[in-house]
């Protein structure tokens, strides 16, 4: 399994080195079966760690001696979900581009991008060194920017893309002071041992020092309110696949450092802080849903809807508990699922019409592409927490937790804000379902050109995003019951 | 008395002097060739002493005046090479191998051009491993006067000379300055030997005003060396006016020799003081970093962004200087920013170099340029002088900065590095992102600025572009390659 593991991590690299020399429609069947490689990699790892608490493939080599820096990646219950879903979406996008290339074209270049994203989210997620956790955090900035700037097409393209690039690398440059204030204080950069020692030996204004710090740019990557002004021009000028890398993968990257290094290793800040970051977090839920609803651009929409989903997921973080922990997984993966088939359906939506104006693309979408409207329902309506579809159990679970915060926390701030989440929830059903009666439902205005229903392509890409979120949303034990062993870790005694 | 010189010591530096005087006597197609050997002939005998430590020039031990307090003192050598003077030798010999590959401005004559890269290589070799004030003096002019008339080798050009002049003046009033602290450091302390005068400062009783200006004084010359902030103003447009090949070596070797002096000042003596001059450099380090940076943000030429950008390099160099609380850690961390600045600037400097083609060079006309290899090493290393991976040779390098910042309690100073660390990359994406940009609509057989044939052979200066580049990729690999290194010469 450790092979295997470093298999994963390098495979993607190795894409990358061969892809831009490819012709296009060569470029994309490689990167489609590395893609694919990789996914059944990941689950052949994820199968591995099953529900077992101790990380499992580890590698740990001395990699900067002088630092003491270790090249140190394993695998448990917290990450494997989420490297499930960093190589899923990654084939899925390389599928779609299969049919839609946005402009300039060079699919080689393109995929290349996508795969040193993938590389470097995928160590991100599986490093156990503060120091490699940096690195590969960074590793994602670069291509995504181009990704952006290149392939965004739009007249803002490359301003957003600065945006993005500038606000997450002043984020990361802050988290890497608290992440080596931590370790040099702790005398370690070892994440496992830092994780074991639950913020021993470290004095409390070192620990609120650093865990401001790490949480600052963890907080921009997330985003948290007020720091998420980047994500709405961002998600607006990518291209489709980006987006959906964006939503469903890059997020993923903050809160997952927030479960990993902030939270357990700095015990007595993140206790101190967790109601500051509680009601940011519920802001951001209700303040998401609000800005929702005053959108006028599908992308834009989706992209705040992402900012009130990413609420839930701090807040259930913020709660300091197990099960806080569990459902801000659980959240991260149901947002994956569901945001990253949202941003493909509308990037559809947007190549297809050129636009992406909600009132310029019309409404009776299920008159005129039925297949279209009943995926984008499915889509929906999973996102503002329907039972039964993943979104539901993310949002339920924190709301839940938040009614038990950790021990020592403010029962009764937790519980106010448990009743403002609850409002968040019913803003979220409010826009969508307002969405989908100006898009799904309704005539369909005179003079609207034709256009294709789903594709097949788009069905291979799409199928499995609507199938997980079934899955989990029918049976949530399943992802439950290999996050909560790694998380009662977390947060023990 | 009869000196015993120590000829291990001083190898490299004959070398190149004799190589320099070789090529005085050489013809137009032998020239660059002679250099090349003369330069790995120099290059070998460094490395082959690394781990060693070689002194000559040396005092004996003797007895001190009363004035100064009288007492004994040990015995005191003038020229030391040790693990950072050899550090220090191979980055500046690298660096001049780098720049003789480079082209050759079209007008200069082969031998006056190579004779005097030389000669100014000869005196930074020479600054690295002085250990006493009028070897460094001495070696600071060595090192500068060829340099003036480099900077002025692009005949015809008035902007050339205005550059070359412009150096030339600041240069000179900075070293009247220098002198001048030198001079009251040698009244207070009655030595020019750097060891003898830390060993006079520590003793605690001349502390006081003349002697804080003393040290201060002494440092600006230096400071002008790497363009600091507020002493950064010639750097813009002798960088501009003068050839591109000669701008990467004032920004990449002569920094370098600026910083080698700077940290033998520092190190070896006034290291008593550094409760001066350490918040005086956290200071500068912030101003240049930042200053650097911003400015740098409204160029619109490749050469000006780089010129400033490369001021705002220096800052952090400066900021890890600044961490005094442990020395050594200190200077290991700005070694190692020193030595990763220099393998990426030159390739950054060489890709420019292979894509200005005669005529200035705007980021305009950068524009769809993203064919080639050079725009991939230009990628390649601007992302590398950003510290944004890709480019992880220079994010180990902001690294080990913030590090030593962090573990030296400059938190400020590291939120200041965090910050220009974003302020840079948006600085490098300035000139990186026009190359993937859409080319614009322009009039056919218009002829872009910037833009023409190739003149000269394009091997060596791809060569030139290619060896800095593989060099940052397997310091991004494996960082220990250089950390190891600038560990054991911080000590």
């Amino acid at each position: 399994m450790r092979i295997l593991l470093l298999v994963l991590l390098a495979l993607p690299l190795a894409g990358a080195v061969v892809l831009p020399w490819l012709k296009d429609a060569a470029a994309t069947a490689v990167a489609v079966l590395v893609a694919l490689t990789g996914l059944v990699m990941s689950l052949v790892l994820a199968v591995d760690v099953g529900t077992s608490s101790r990380p499992h493939a580890v590698t740990d080599a001395s990699w900067i001696a002088s630092l003491g820096v270790h090249f140190h990646v394993g695998l448990d219950g917290v990450s494997s979900p989420l490297m499930v879903l960093t190589t899923l979406l990654t084939f899925l996008c390389c599928v779609y581009t299969v049919r839609v290339l946005p402009a300039p074209g060079r699919a080689g270049q393109m995929l290349a991008l996508v795969q040193l994203l993938q590389a470097g989210v995928l160590t991100t997620f599986a490093a156990a060194d503060l120091v490699l956790f940096f690195v590969a955090f960074e590793v994602v900035l670069i291509p995504m920017y181009f990704l952006i700037s290149v392939w965004g097409g739009g007249p803002a393209a490359g301003h957003a893309a600065t945006k993005f690039v500038l606000y997450t690398l002043l984020g990361s440059a802050l988290m890497l002071i608290g992440l080596l204030l931590l370790g040099i204080r702790a005398g370690t950069s070892d994440m496992t041992v830092l994780t074991q020692r639950h913020g021993a030996g470290l004095d409390s204004a070192s620990q609120l020092l650093a865990f401001i710090a790490i949480a600052l740019g963890l907080a921009i990557k997330s985003p948290l309110w007020p720091l998420h002004s980047w994500l709405p021009d961002a998600h607006t000028e990518a291209p489709t696949v980006g987006s959906v890398l964006l939503a469903g993968v890059l997020l993923k990257m903050g809160t997952y450092g927030l479960i990993r290094i902030a939270v357990p290793d700095l015990p007595t800040a993140a206790h101190d802080l967790a109601p500051t970051l509680a009601i940011l977090a519920t802001v951001a839920v209700v303040y998401g849903a609000l800005c929702c609803l005053a959108q006028t651009d599908l992308k834009r929409l989706i992209a705040y809807s992402s900012v009130g989903h990413m609420g839930f997921v701090l807040l259930g973080i913020a709660t300091l508990t197990s099960a806080g922990i569990d459902a801000a997984l659980f959240g991260n993966i149901a947002h994956g699922l569901i945001t990253g088939l949202l941003f493909f359906l509308v990037g559809g939506l947007k190549d297809r019409h050129h636009t992406g104006n909600i009132a310029a693309i019309g409404s009776g979408l299920f008159l005129r592409l039925p297949r279209y409207g009943a995926l984008l329902m499915f889509a929906a309506v999973a996102s503002l927490g329907l039972p039964g579809l993943a979104g539901f159990w993310g949002e339920v679970l924190a709301l839940l937790a938040a009614y038990h915060p950790a021990a020592g926390l403010p029962v009764a701030l937790f519980r106010v804000l448990m009743a403002a989440g609850f409002l968040g929830t019913l803003l979220t059903a409010g826009y969508f379902l307002l969405l989908l009666s100006r898009l799904a439902f309704g005539p369909v205005r005179p003079h609207t050109e034709p256009h294709d229903d789903v594709q097949a392509v788009e069905w291979l890409a799409w199928a499995p995003l609507v199938a997980g979120t079934l899955a989990l949303g029918l049976y949530p034990r399943m992802l439950l019951a290999v996050t909560h062993p790694a998380t009662l870790l977390l947060v023990a005694r | 008395m009869i000196q015993s010189i120590d000829y291990h010591a001083v190898g490299p530096v004959l070398i190149l002097a004799a190589t320099a005087l070789w090529l005085l006597l050489a013809g137009r197609r032998t020239a660059l060739p002679i250099a090349l050997i003369g330069t790995a002939a120099a290059l070998g005998w460094s490395l082959s002493l690394l781990g060693s430590r070689h002194e000559t020039f040396c005092l004996p031990p003797a007895k001190l005046p009363r004035v100064v307090g009288g007492g004994q003192v040990g015995r005191s050598c003038s020229f030391v090479i040790d693990n950072r003077a050899l550090l220090f030798q191979v980055v500046i010999l690298v660096s001049l191998a780098v720049v003789l590959l480079q082209r050759r401005e079209p007008g200069a004559p082969p031998g006056e051009w190579h004779l005097l890269l030389l000669c100014s290589a000869t005196g930074m070799l020479t600054i690295a491993a002085a250990r006493d004030l009028l070897t460094l003096v001495v070696a600071l002019e060595v090192l500068s006067l060829p340099s003036y008339a480099l900077a002025g080798l692009r005949r015809g050009d008035r902007r050339s000379s205005e550059a070359a002049l412009k150096f030339f003046l600041v240069s000179v009033v900075s070293s009247a300055v220098t002198l001048l602290g030198m001079a009251l450091l040698y009244g207070l302390t009655g030595s020019l030997q750097l060891d003898r005068i830390a060993g006079q400062l520590g003793r605690g009783e001349i502390r006081g005003p003349a002697t804080a200006a003393a040290v201060v004084l002494t440092l600006i010359g230096f400071l002008f060396k790497v363009s600091a902030v507020p002493f950064h103003a010639w750097a813009p447009d002798t960088y501009e006016g003068a050839p591109l090949t000669i701008t990467c070596w004032l920004a990449v070797a002569s920094k370098v020799a600026g910083f080698a002096g700077l940290l033998t000042l520092l190190t070896d003596g006034l290291a008593p003081y550094a409760n001066v001059w350490g918040p005086v450099l956290a200071v500068l380090a912030a101003l240049t970093m930042t200053v650097g940076n911003i400015v740098a943000l409204a160029q619109r030429g490749v050469v000006r962004l780089l010129a400033w950008s490369s001021i705002a390099q220096a800052g952090y160099v400066l900021a890890a200087l600044a961490a005094t609380r442990d020395q050594s850690a200190a200077r290991s961390a700005a070694l190692a920013y020193i030595a990763i600045y220099a393998v990426t600037s030159l390739a950054v400097f060489a890709a420019v170099g292979l894509l200005a083609r005669g005529g200035p060079l705007t980021l305009d006309g950068l524009r769809g340029r993203r064919r080639g290899a050079a725009a991939v090493m230009l990628t390649f290393a601007a992302l590398n002088l950003a510290g944004a991976p890709p480019g992880l040779a220079g994010l180990f390098a902001k690294l080990v900065v913030v590090r030593v910042l962090v573990n030296g309690g400059l938190g400020w100073l590291a939120v200041f590095v965090a910050v220009n660390t974003a302020l840079g990359l948006a600085v490098y994406l300035r000139l990186v992102a026009p190359l993937f940009a859409a080319v614009p609509d322009r009039p056919s057989g218009a002829r872009h600025p910037g833009l023409g044939a190739p003149p000269g052979r394009p091997i060596l200066p791809a060569l030139a572009a290619a060896v800095p580049t593989l060099g940052a990729v397997a310091i991004g690999v494996y960082p220990t390659l250089v950390l190891h290194l600038t560990d054991l010469a911080g000590r």
